[in-house]
């Protein structure tokens, strides 16, 4: 656990980045700091590695004061990725990946299959190990940043902004793998973003500081969308946080019902036998696409299919199973279980229905207690 | 004229002997590297440290932009007068001319050290230190390599002024290709004066070539973007989600 006790950091200037800062970022957890620019939370960050030192309080990382630690074999034992990258553009990603395996001295054979193991993790071809970093993509080089992180197997890891600099595809590619990696390692996470949707998309606990490093609100994403604490927040959350929401609130009990469905590669006649304006097609169990049986002159092929529609799992989020209706074409919501076989369809008007039978609140427990 | 040159050249008579082009193109060599090592083993520290630590960076482009200034003439005979009574036989020579090229092979050399720490990436410099580097190491495996680029083109600036400025050495009495651009005056002898320009220009020319060399071999691949395009085959590779189901992509579940 990173633990700051009444941390502040204040310049010779006057200035205030970080105001008596108190929080718990749990072990295992992504704790995400977000706010708008000037609120601190970088300043925050770097002070946990000491890249910056705080004026008054203290951090501690399960239970050792990190003032009394060498910075750099402090820093040695945290992993730290950063907005671009900042991989060495003079070494190859696998000698980047090998760095803190380096420094901590082990032999160069050992840090280079560890390196390999890493980027194979991180979602990149062993034929990228010899490249430099210059060939590599944005979001290439932010996996390799990411790899060269863990590479020491470091039990806490700091993020500054480490997917701000990508186009947004890209960007929600990389948070789906950074979550994917999170649960097979469970890491303590302190994460930086100034991006509300996606510190509530990351975040086991989100603190949101306003300027002056002030601490406005720490709770559960789930939590800060329904219950902002003050204006600020509720500001700084936004529109649409009663929709955005339902991505934390579980699916209510839903009855699917059940689509009349076409294989891949009907005949007209067979799509057209089934009287509905939109048919759904199957391909060995899975839905794969939409069409309008008038449209129809040849036997079903992909490139004939509606690309509109979400699919949504059962057991999902609500806001998940919202959006399939919604976007469906025919208004009909597809369903699928967790190997993605089709359960059925539901649509927009039986799923509010159902909101107003599950609780408002998050149901996720409220994260340890802080003091203030 | 052109004739009159190429003559001259070669002319087997001037390529053997005491006083022979080889020697003088030996002596040339020898006052020219000796001046940018000199300037290479004061400057190139100096601007490392500028560049690292950020301290003294004032000191140094004024520096450059005073040393840029002094004129190689003057300095030589100023030099002589007051280092020359000094030091005693061929070296109270010597010492002043060398005193000229190291001042001219400075600037170049202090200006490409320390720009080349300062275009360091930040964020490289910001990794390095947040994975536990310490100053020295943030130095010696990151700066100073991500620097040689520009080390290297104020090393071959440097030498390209040298080698045209040590024909000076000849006005005080010493060897190198100059003699032929002096002796030739003193005698009116054009086509031994064009030819002496000529070698000194290809010497330069020569010795820059080694150094280019020099500066692949040393110089990561990295650095220099010769190592192809990024293609973005990997980015593909990795975005291949296996739930991905036909046409139909499945909607955030968080």
């Amino acid at each position: 656990m990173i633990r700051f006790e009444g941390v502040t950091k204040e310049y010779a200037d006057g200035t205030t980045a970080v105001g008596g800062l108190s929080l718990n970022a749990p072990t295992g957890a992504i704790t995400v700091l977000v706010g708008p620019s000037g609120c601190g939370k970088t300043t925050s960050l770097r002070m946990v590695n000491r890249m910056i030192e705080p004026t008054a309080g203290r951090i501690t990382i399960d239970g050792e004061d990190t003032a009394t630690m060498d910075p750099a074999r402090l820093r040695r034992g945290i992993g730290y990725v950063i907005q671009h990258a900042g991989l060495f553009p003079h070494r190859t990603v696998v000698d980047n990946v090998a760095t803190v395996p380096r420094l901590l001295g082990w032999d160069r054979r050992k840090a280079r299959d560890r390196s390999m193991e890493l980027l194979e993790r991180v979602g990149l071809p062993a034929e990228l190990a010899r490249r430099y970093p210059h060939q590599l993509s944005g979001g290439q080089q932010q996996r390799v940043g990411v790899a060269r992180a863990l590479a020491a197997d470091p039990p806490v890891m700091l993020m500054d902004e480490p997917f701000s600099a990508v186009d947004p595809v890209v960007r929600e590619q990389l948070q789906d793998e950074f979550l994917r990696l999170q649960a097979e390692l469970g890491k303590t996470i302190l994460f930086v973003t100034h991006d509300i949707d996606e510190a509530v998309k990351l975040g086991d606990q989100v603190a949101v500081l306003r300027v002056g490093g002030r601490l406005a609100q720490l709770d559960a994403p789930g939590r800060l969308l329904a219950d902002p604490a003050d204006d600020f927040v509720a500001e700084f959350v936004g529109r649409d946080r009663g929709y955005r929401g339902l991505a934390f609130r579980p699916a209510p009990p839903l009855e699917p019902r059940e689509e009349p469905t076409v294989p891949l590669g009907a005949a007209p006649e067979e799509v057209r036998r089934v009287t509905a304006d939109w048919v759904l097609v199957v391909d060995a169990g899975r839905p794969v696409g939409w069409v309008e049986p008038r449209a129809i002159d040849a036997p079903v092929t992909t490139d004939r299919l509606h690309r509109g529609g979400t699919v949504a799992r059962l057991d999902g989020s609500l806001r998940a199973i919202l959006d399939a209706a919604l976007s469906s074409p025919s208004g009909r919501g597809v369903l699928v279980d967790d190997d993605g076989l089709l359960l059925g369809t539901v649509t927009a008007s039986a799923v509010v229905a159902a909101l107003d039978g599950v609780p408002r609140t998050d149901p996720v427990e409220p994260p340890e207690p802080v003091e203030r | 004229m052109t004739r009159d040159v190429l003559d001259w050249l070669l002319d087997g008579a001037h390529w053997q002997g005491g006083e022979g082009i080889p020697l003088r193109v030996w002596q040339h060599v020898a006052y020219s590297l000796i001046a940018v090592g000199i300037a290479a083993v004061l400057a190139v520290p100096a601007g490392l440290w500028v560049g690292h630590t950020g301290r003294g960076r004032f000191l140094a482009v004024n520096l450059v932009g005073i040393l840029r200034a002094v004129p190689s003439l003057g300095l030589l005979f100023a030099s002589l007068m007051i280092l020359g009574p000094k030091i005693p036989g061929e070296l109270g020579v010597h010492v002043p001319v060398q005193v000229v090229l190291v001042v001219l092979a400075m600037p170049p050399v202090l200006a490409g050290a320390y720009a080349g720490v300062e275009a360091v990436d930040p964020a490289a410099r910001d990794a390095a230190r947040g994975m536990g580097m310490q100053g020295r190491d943030v130095l010696l495996r990151v700066e100073l390599p991500c620097a040689l680029p520009l080390v290297f083109s104020g090393l071959r600036s440097a030498v390209l002024q040298v080698v045209a400025t040590a024909t000076l050495a000849a006005t005080v009495g010493l060897g190198g290709l100059g003699r032929y651009l002096i002796d030739g005056l003193a005698v009116r002898d054009y086509a031994q004066m064009a030819g002496g320009a000529v070698l000194v220009a290809a010497l330069a020319l020569l010795l820059d070539l080694l150094a280019a060399t020099l500066q692949r071999l040393v110089v990561s691949p990295g650095l220099t973007g010769k190592t192809g395009r990024r293609t973005a085959a990997g980015e593909t590779a990795a975005s291949s989600d296996p739930r991905d189901v036909g046409v139909l992509t499945e909607g955030s579940t968080r």
